[in-house]
């Protein structure tokens, strides 16, 4: 390991996959380590495989994008580590003469631990969808749309019948039209967006409309859904029931409360950042009130407030995949910028036709974010829902943990264990900064998220004996 | 809790052992989608009370896909690509993390 990268990429998305193409365009030496064993990210997930088999042309156009970005990648010229889990990242300083920070990025692959140097660190760590606490929700046959999506994409896979989808925003409509296209059945539809939402999306509607292909389509997933005939209604306060696994889901519509019998109920409220690296490594965070999600705070080439680091794509905060293609260009040119790669005028001049593509498909987004903002129910949940997974802490009990005289969120925490757990807080940390914000009265932005202690992905001493034979080598 | 779409006949075929039993998936596919395909109704219980559980979100965000590969334990199940032959076990209870 005493090659030294200028850039290291984390993330095989849309973002980081082009960011790579860029940067491999300026010349700058480049290593992208991904999780998935393919280039794709969560969109364009197991893109090349499916385009072999005919599943891409089945899953739409949208989709199959993926692939023609993937082979820019793959003819691109950067190093790529797939199949790799980092757990850490770490900066050290330069010597006199030397650019300012050396990043030290740990991963594992197949249970050996490694590791790769560069000058700059790129984070394009994507999007996972909102937690959605519910009563029942850990009960197996309870899972996201996006799971449900992912093991379609990559494992040609359907959920046993009778199959429920309940949620709100763009994915569980995609979801639903893959899903009966590919001869799938679904026993319902609930849709959780709150009624007269759209009074308040209809203002954002003028920009909405510059982005007229993407509306029509969210459109015609709608009818598609309508004309097969699939019952579809608003309803809130979803429960899954069942002893051991699920198998029935509640809900109160209009008409009162309803059980049908469920294997599997599918649920999605949108995707928030998976900004957990970039809060690790202490990135300033901003509260964004359209989203209700943190964001790491970057400027306009993605340079987070740590030196050498940048944040780009959805764990930047939420674009979807066109605009974080662009964004990583975009933190590419920074990069090569910040390196002396490039003058400030050249990337100025390379950055122009960028943004005015990125402005294109962000024009949507507000809309979005209005008709879609998540209900106040699935933020803050009845007391006797758990909020923690792992731990297993509901709600109520973080209420006590504050009523006893916890103040933030890392003193709840080691009151309560909430966020403890092996998934170090990416299901609950939401969950817990809203229910300390309704319990004392703060704003959210205020609360924050408790602090994130390496590693970023917790290891096996196994794992960790491999780095340290390797250093020994 | 999920089945295979049946088209086409591929040639990927690969055998893993969940808990004991043979179960055919396809090369690239995941540990975690192979339990999910094995027929059995969870994957782990948990440590604090013993509740079943079972892969929630498929792409690394939720570590309810913890299982023991290969007799390497807390494994995440949803981001090992099989392998043939793979011995994949459910894990009951206790794991051992670092963190
Ligand atoms: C489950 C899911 C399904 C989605 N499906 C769609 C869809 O069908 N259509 C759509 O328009 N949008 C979809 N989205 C929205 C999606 O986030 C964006 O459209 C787009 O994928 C964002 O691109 P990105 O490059 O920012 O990140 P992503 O595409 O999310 O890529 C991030 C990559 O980083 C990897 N990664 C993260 N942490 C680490 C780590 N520590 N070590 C190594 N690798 C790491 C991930 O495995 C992933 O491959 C989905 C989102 C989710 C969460
Ligand atoms: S299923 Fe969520 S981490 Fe594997």
């Amino acid at each position: 390991m005493t090659d030294v990268y200028d850039l290291v990429i984390i993330g095989g998305g849309p973002a980081g996959l082009a960011a790579a193409v860029q940067a491999s365009e300026l010349d700058l030496r480049t290593v992208l380590i991904d999780e998935q064993p393919a280039p794709g990210g969560q969109i364009y997930r197991s893109v090349e495989r499916a385009e072999r088999d005919g599943l891409a042309a089945r899953l739409g156009p949208n989709y199959q994008r993926g692939a023609s970005l993937a082979g820019a990648f793959r003819a691109c010229g950067a190093d790529y580590e797939a199949g790799c889990q980092v757990w850490q990242a770490e900066a050290a300083q330069g010597g006199p003469g030397q650019p300012p920070r050396q990043w030290t990025v740990h991963f594992t692959r197949d249970g050996q631990s490694r590791s790769v140097r560069g000058r700059h660190l790129l984070l394009a760590s994507g999007a996972q969808e909102r937690p959605v606490p519910i009563r029942g929700w850990t009960l197996p046959g309870v899972m996201t749309v996006g799971a449900a999506q992912l093991l379609l994409k990559s494992s040609r896979m359907l959920p046993e019948e009778p199959v429920w989808i309940a949620g709100s925003g763009p994915l569980p409509l995609l979801y639903a039209s893959q899903l009966l296209s590919l001869g799938g059945r679904l026993a319902g539809y609930i849709d959780t967006t709150p009624r007269g939402r759209w009074r308040a999306a209809l203002p954002h509607l003028p920009g909405a409309l510059a982005n007229a292909p993407y509306l029509a389509k969210g459109i015609m997933l709608r009818w598609t859904l309508l004309r097969s005939g699939v019952e579809i209604q608003h309803a809130e306060e979803i429960e899954a029931r069942g002893t051991g696994r699920l198998e029935a889901v509640r809900f109160r519509t209009a008409r009162g409360i309803r059980e049908e019998p469920a294997r599997v109920l599918l649920l999605h409220e949108g995707v928030i950042p998976n900004a957990h690296a970039a809060m690790a490594l202490g990135c300033a965070q901003r509260w964004d009130e359209g989203q209700q999600a943190f964001r790491p705070e970057t400027d306009e080439w993605a340079a987070s407030s740590v030196d050498g680091l940048s944040v780009a794509g959805d764990a930047a905060g939420i674009g979807g995949a066109r605009v974080a293609e662009v964004g990583g260009r975009i933190a590419a040119l920074g990069a090569a910028h910040r390196l002396g790669r490039i003058g400030e005028a050249s990337r100025d001049a390379l950055s122009m036709p960028l943004r005015r593509e990125r402005g294109r498909h962000a024009r949507i987004r507000p809309f979005l974010d209005a008709l879609f903002r998540p209900n106040r129910s699935v933020l803050v949940p009845p007391d006797d829902v758990l909020a923690c997974r792992c731990e297993e802490v509901t709600v109520g009990g973080i209420r006590q943990a504050v009523s006893l005289g916890a103040v933030g969120p890392n003193q709840v925490k080691s009151y309560t264990r909430c966020g403890m757990g092996p998934c170090q807080g990416r299901q609950c940390a939401p969950t817990l900064a809203q229910v300390i914000a309704d319990s004392t009265g703060q704003p959210v932005a205020d609360v924050g998220y408790p602090r994130i202690r390496p590693p970023l992905k917790p290891i096996t001493l196994g794992e960790l004996a491999t780095l340290a034979g390797e250093g020994a080598a | 809790m999920f089945r295979k779409l049946p088209d086409p006949p591929r040639h990927d075929r690969v055998t893993v052992h969940v808990d004991g039993h043979a179960v055919t998936v396809s090369a690239g596919d995941t540990a975690a989608a192979a339990v999910l395909a094995s027929g059995l109704p969870y994957s782990r219980t948990t440590t604090v009370s013993g509740s079943p559980r079972a892969p929630y979100c498929m792409m690394g965000v939720c570590f309810e896909c913890l299982m023991i590969v290969d007799g390497d334990p807390s494994r995440q199940g949803c981001q090992v690509i099989v392998r043939d032959g793979m011995r994949i076990e459910r894990q009951l209870g206790g794991r051992e993390l670092l963190s």
